[in-house]
């Protein structure tokens, strides 16, 4: 950015000062963002599509176009040209905004990533907060929408979706937690440096399986997305919904969709980072390139195996899901981050910003030291957990097994029938 | 510090008219024939029976009490994650307390029966 920045302002053009440069540099930047994100909606329900079929052995899209490719636009076209249905007794100011503000919120979360080194829209320092925040206001977006449909279907949805984007937001607020905790810092970019030695992944896999847990559920889709289960809610919170809003909710989902991947690859996969190479130090086009093209390489995978997950598994049950989330993730987040704050804390090197603080006891060990300890930890926590979560399936089961039928209990340490 | 939103407030601008712009074209493109049997709630072929705004189960409600507490202690926790190479060991002690003490809050609510879902 600074390299484009500094170049437009070489050229001596007239009132071209480094300040105009910077804003012309800036909203070229958020325009392309602003349409990337959406037109990457265009690749993304194509492949969605294409990816079903082939896990459940069909062909899919195959007449748009060749290999069914332009799919998306015929969609589009009918999304436009459709009538726009509002129901009689709907509150209309409300119903109307609710479509917006879902592509807004999923948007605007694109602002702190970033793509390449050096090409961040902003340095926020608080850009973790960031996230949450607007991607809390999808979540007021499907409550509007929900309610403002006068119909009970929508209202149904809206309420099962506000419940799980609560339960979720808790676990993945901490796992955020606990990146800033090993990052020492909110900034994305700072996270994204900070993994260059290595991925967060690899020294805290147990987080990244919660964020991107949570992440999916807050993302609604399957196996979580009961929030518009056709069996059971018709459509959830958009049953009232045709033509073009449906469109917007439909782009507010897939940029959501999108924007986690980004998220997971950001935060867990080292951004734009590749393996033993140090791509920041690489010439300007060449490591900014790179650098994206990694980035890209690591959000499609995501992409790829939210879009397995929807082909794999069965919805969850609402009662299974609030379970899963408030009885399980939290309170394995909570022990995580307690453990994660006391190893990082540990192998501190001390302060940084000239207040005299004593370095942590480990110090010694340095960064490999520190990733080690993490792991361990992690993979101590992971393994408490599942013997945990088996004994008490284990009790419930024999609970069960005696309520039903009298018959004495399996002996602990069985294996169940 | 101010200038890191100025791309959020760029960004934000040209998001703000992406809706706008979608819902204008889509406008001028498409029919506009509402009649009464068009506009009636949509519950599976059926006249609603009811209303729908009514007064709907409580266990949501208690469920979103509780996140207010979580959501909040991260509000503590954010600063205290960014703060934690500066601070002098000891005081990782009280941040600990501070989260079992949720944790607490947490099993309390559990005993309670207000995680169950009926």
């Amino acid at each position: 950015m600074q390299v484009i920045i500094d170049f437009l302002v070489s050229l001596n053009i007239p009132y071209v000062t480094e300040g105009v440069a910077r804003f012309i540099v800036l909203l070229v930047f958020a325009g392309v963002v602003a349409v990337a994100a959406p037109a990457g909606l265009i690749i993304l329900t194509w492949l969605e599509r294409k990816i079903i079929a082939r896990i459940q052995d069909r062909l899919g899209p195959n007449r748009a176009g060749p290999f069914g490719w332009l799919q998306a636009f015929a969609d589009m076209i009918k999304m436009f040209t459709k009538e726009d249905i509002t129901p009689a007794n709907a509150d209309r100011a409300s119903y109307n905004i609710a479509p917006g503000l879902a592509v807004f919120s999923s948007i605007m979360v694109f602002a702190v990533i970033p793509f390449a080194p050096g090409f961040a829209g902003t340095y926020m320092n608080v850009g973790l907060l960031y996230i949450i925040a607007i991607g809390g206001l999808g979540s007021i977006a499907i409550l509007m929408a929900g309610w403002s449909s006068n119909n009970k279907y929508s209202l149904l949805g809206a309420f099962r979706a506000v419940a799980m984007l609560l339960t979720y937001e808790v676990p993945m607020v901490m796992a955020l937690v606990i990146v800033a905790i090993a990052t020492g810092s909110m900034s994305l970019v700072a996270v994204t440096e900070a993994q260059g030695s290595m991925w967060y992944v690899v020294s805290m896999p147990l987080v990244f399986l919660i964020f991107f847990l949570s992440g999916v559920a807050e993302v609604g889709r399957s196996p979580f997305d009961l929030i518009e289960a056709e069996s059971e809610i018709i459509a959830g919170f958009h049953t009232e919904y045709s033509g073009i809003k449906f469109g917007l909710f439909m782009i507010a989902e897939y940029v959501h969709m999108f924007a986690l991947s980004f998220f997971a690859a950001v935060l867990f996969f080292g951004g734009w980072q590749i393996p033993f190479i140090n791509v920041a130090t690489l010439p300007f086009p060449i490591g900014s390139i790179l650098g994206f093209l990694s980035l890209i390489v690591k959000v499609f995978f995501f992409v790829f195996v939210m879009m397995w997950l929807r082909g794999t598994l069965p919805r969850f049950r609402i009662d299974q899901l609030l379970d899963f989330g408030w009885k399980f993730l939290v309170p394995l987040t909570l022990v995580l981050l307690i453990a994660s704050a006391f190893v990082v804390r540990l192998f501190s090197p001390g302060s940084s910003t000239g207040i005299p603080v004593a370095p942590g006891p480990l110090s010694g060990l340095g960064t490999a030291g520190e990733i080690i300890a993490l792991l361990i930890t992690n993979l101590v926590i992971a393994v408490l957990t599942m013997v945990m979560v088996a004994s008490a399936a284990r009790r419930s089961r024999n609970q069960a097994l005696r309520a039903v039928s009298g018959v004495e209990p399996m002996p602990a340490g069985q294996p169940g029938k | 510090m101010l200038q890191d939103f100025e791309f959020v407030g760029l960004l934000g601008a040209i998001t703000f008219t992406i809706p706008i712009v979608t819902l204008l074209i889509a406008w001028f493109l498409r029919p506009k024939k509402p009649n009464p049997a068009k506009q009636e709630t949509y519950e599976s072929g059926m006249q609603t029976i009811g209303d729908t705004w009514v007064r709907f189960k409580v266990q949501y409600y208690i469920y979103a009490l509780i996140f207010v507490v979580f959501d909040i202690e991260a509000v503590f926790l954010f600063p205290f994650a960014v703060a934690l190479n500066q601070l002098p060991l000891y005081t990782l002690m009280w941040v600990i307390i501070f989260i079992l003490l949720l944790f607490d809050g947490l099993l309390y609510a559990w005993r309670k029966g207000a995680l169950h879902w009926s």
